[in-house]
């Protein structure tokens, strides 16, 4: 797929027949065996590897579960419960579910910030980069859509805030939101077709799973010196130096999942979805899943309710562009020791944000004698943190940085030290 | 040869134009007519319009206190005003209120009576259904994300961008109103 003359060669008369007719172990071949990797790769390069491995298992688990799963208002709380305590290893395939949920988005936040910081984002990669910020938004509508399922107290009145964000649309807000509703409010018509479209939604990430891959090839892998390979000697062949890189790195990802599924299975649940749906009362503090927390803060950091929704709309919406935003002739951020400081400072600003939208608007974050800093505040401080590194940081940094040099291989500094590193 | 006719690089139309175009204008024409009825289904169904409305007796509710009702899914506030709340909501009509659009308390209450009011108990900012009695302005607070309301179920106060919806209401008899 990389451009490159297969090296494939079928071995048995079948192999031979089978080519001839549907090359598709060439292609499994070319792709995931013979297929050139830079040999610099570290561990942040296996998150890949464990994104699909997670895809997979929510996947499978989802089919199971909707095996047993009735979406109806009335039924679906209580068919939950019927999968945790009736249903053989239904506790096991829920709470891998769940927490499968929650490790895809640990996995994907790790995957993103490594092309953040190597700069993977920057051509050739744009398309790349673009399909991969289309799968993040396509996970963020799944887990909605799955949480909503429970129909628990949070599933609930998440559903109801989260649709009404809909409704600050001006003119055709209020049309939309009846019209994903299929009704005057969140509802059973609601709950059909979350349950449609959260069965639908994971396949077409699959679907756009494979595009990215088929970018990834043909631009071929970044690396952390963000030097493009030159000649054979900077790469090794994907099997079997990535697939077993690849395969320690899920096998370590699973031990921490199998803790969290065994031994804390809901320490990232909110107790609120233990209880019933009940449209007259909503619970006293709303909280999305943790993996949303950022996003939430940012929507409520903003006091008028159109321009919290596009903020927070916005502050994923930037990610798109950040190809063109980011002006450094340098690819990898080892080379831009400021950048490295600034994105050291974005890591933290989006966990604070997300502290701020754990926590109720108007308590106090940092608190000074009878007053302080509320969560609000913080979270005004912290939007503006977010879009600044994109909007500004970003644009500027790339022209008045002073980059290390960068070395012109991938294997010079190895091989001749540091002789031949000076470029700049 | 009698096909150059056909296969001219002139820039009119000829007869073979004329058939891609017709037959894309078809395809588009009826890919539109399928996309209507796919969108449309997702609006509410027959059964869901037709259980709009409800009755509610107002005599089931007594002084100081506020029933809440199911009603499209939504709550429904039933209050029965004291007068000391429906004084504070007379006096806040002349005040600023963010919202004017049919601010003034009495086009608000059921019609006559200016103990009863009526409210969809959905918070205008994201949906979160409001307490009553808390807040600065001793009406409805929304937890969500603070709005407060006054006893006219107006926002005072918070993100919320509108007052407290009141719905269609029919007076019925004296004690009898229809909602929806
Ligand atoms: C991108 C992959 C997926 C993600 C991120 C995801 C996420 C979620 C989440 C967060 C929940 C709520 C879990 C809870 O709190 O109990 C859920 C529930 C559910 N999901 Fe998925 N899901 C995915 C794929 C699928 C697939 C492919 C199916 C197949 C039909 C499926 C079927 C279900 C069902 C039936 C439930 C409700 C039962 C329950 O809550 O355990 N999911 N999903
Ligand atoms: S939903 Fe009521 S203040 Fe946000």
């Amino acid at each position: 797929m990389s451009g490159q003359p297969s090296t494939y060669q079928p071995k048995s008369g079948f192999t031979r027949w089978l080519d001839s007719r549907l090359p598709i172990l060439r292609l499994a071949h070319d792709s995931f065996v013979d297929y050139p990797t830079p040999k610099n790769l570290n561990y942040w390069w296996t998150f890949g590897a464990i994104l699909s491995f997670m895809l997979g298992m929510q996947i499978i688990t989802g089919i199971v579960l909707a095996m047993h799963y009735v979406p109806n208002a009335t039924m679906a709380f209580a068919s939950v419960e019927h999968i945790m305590r009736d249903v053989n290893y239904g506790w096991l395939v829920r709470y891998l579910h769940a927490n499968g949920a929650s490790m895809f988005f640990v996995a994907v936040y790790v995957h993103m910030l490594r092309g953040l910081y190597y700069g993977s984002y920057k051509a050739p990669r744009e398309i790349l980069w673009i399909l991969g910020c289309i799968i993040y938004l396509l996970m963020m509508a799944t887990g909605f859509l799955g949480y909503a399922l429970v129909w628990g107290q949070m599933s609930f009145h998440g559903a109801v805030v989260i649709t009404n964000l809909f409704g600050a649309l001006p003119l055709v807000g209020e049309s939309i939101r009846t019209w994903l509703w299929g009704g005057f409010s969140v509802d059973n018509a609601t709950l059909n077709r979350f349950f449609s479209l959260h069965y639908l939604l994971p396949f077409m990430i699959a679907g756009v799973v494979i595009l990215h891959v088929w970018a990834l090839h043909v631009s071929g892998q970044n690396n952390p010196i963000g030097v493009d390979p030159k000649s054979e000697k900077d790469t090794v062949k994907f099997t079997p130096y990535a697939t077993v890189k690849d395969g320690f790195g899920v096998a370590l990802f699973v031990v921490m999942f199998g803790l969290f599924v065994f031994y804390m299975p809901n320490s990232l649940g909110d107790v609120n979805n233990y209880i019933p749906a009940n449209p007259l009362v909503t619970p006293e503090h709303i909280v999305p899943e943790w993996y949303y927390l950022p996003f939430y803060a940012i929507l409520r950091a903003i006091p008028n309710k159109l321009m919290g929704v596009l903020a927070m709309f916005g502050s994923i919406g930037v990610l798109f562009i950040l190809p063109w935003l980011d002006t450094s002739k340098v690819r990898s951020m080892r080379f831009r020791p400021k950048a490295q400081i600034f994105f050291v400072i974005f890591v933290i600003n989006a966990l604070i944000l997300g502290w701020c939208g754990h926590n109720p608007p108007d308590k106090f974050a940092i608190p000074v004698g009878e007053g302080g800093l509320t969560f609000v505040w913080l979270s005004r401080i912290g939007t503006a943190y977010w879009f600044a590194y994109f909007v500004i940081i970003m644009p500027l940094l790339g022209i008045v940085e002073k980059t290390r040099p960068v070395p012109d291989t991938i294997s010079s500094p190895v091989l001749s030290g540091a002789a031949t590193v000076e470029k700049a | 040869m009698g096909d150059t006719a056909v296969h001219s690089g002139s820039d009119d139309p000829n007869r073979r134009d004329f058939i891609h175009i017709a037959a894309l204008a078809a395809a588009g024409g009826a890919g539109a007519m399928l996309a209507w009825p796919l969108v449309q289904q997702m609006n509410p169904s027959g059964d869901t319009l037709a259980l709009a409305s409800i009755e509610v007796d107002l005599s089931k509710v007594t002084e100081g206190m506020q029933v809440v009702l199911k009603w499209r899914g939504k709550p429904l506030f039933v209050r029965y005003r004291t007068a000391a709340e429906i004084a504070s909501a007379q006096a806040a009509d002349s005040e600023p209120l963010k919202d004017k659009e049919h601010s003034k308390d009495s086009e608000r209450h059921v019609v006559g009576k200016p103990q009863y009011l009526v409210l969809v108990g959905v918070c205008t900012h994201l949906g979160c259904v409001p307490t009553f009695g808390g807040g600065d302005y001793k009406g409805w607070f929304c937890p969500c994300h603070g709005s407060q309301y006054d006893t006219s179920g107006r926002i005072r106060k918070g993100p919320a961008p509108k007052n407290l919806e009141v719905p269609d209401i029919a007076v019925l008899s004296d004690t009898m109103i229809k909602v929806g």
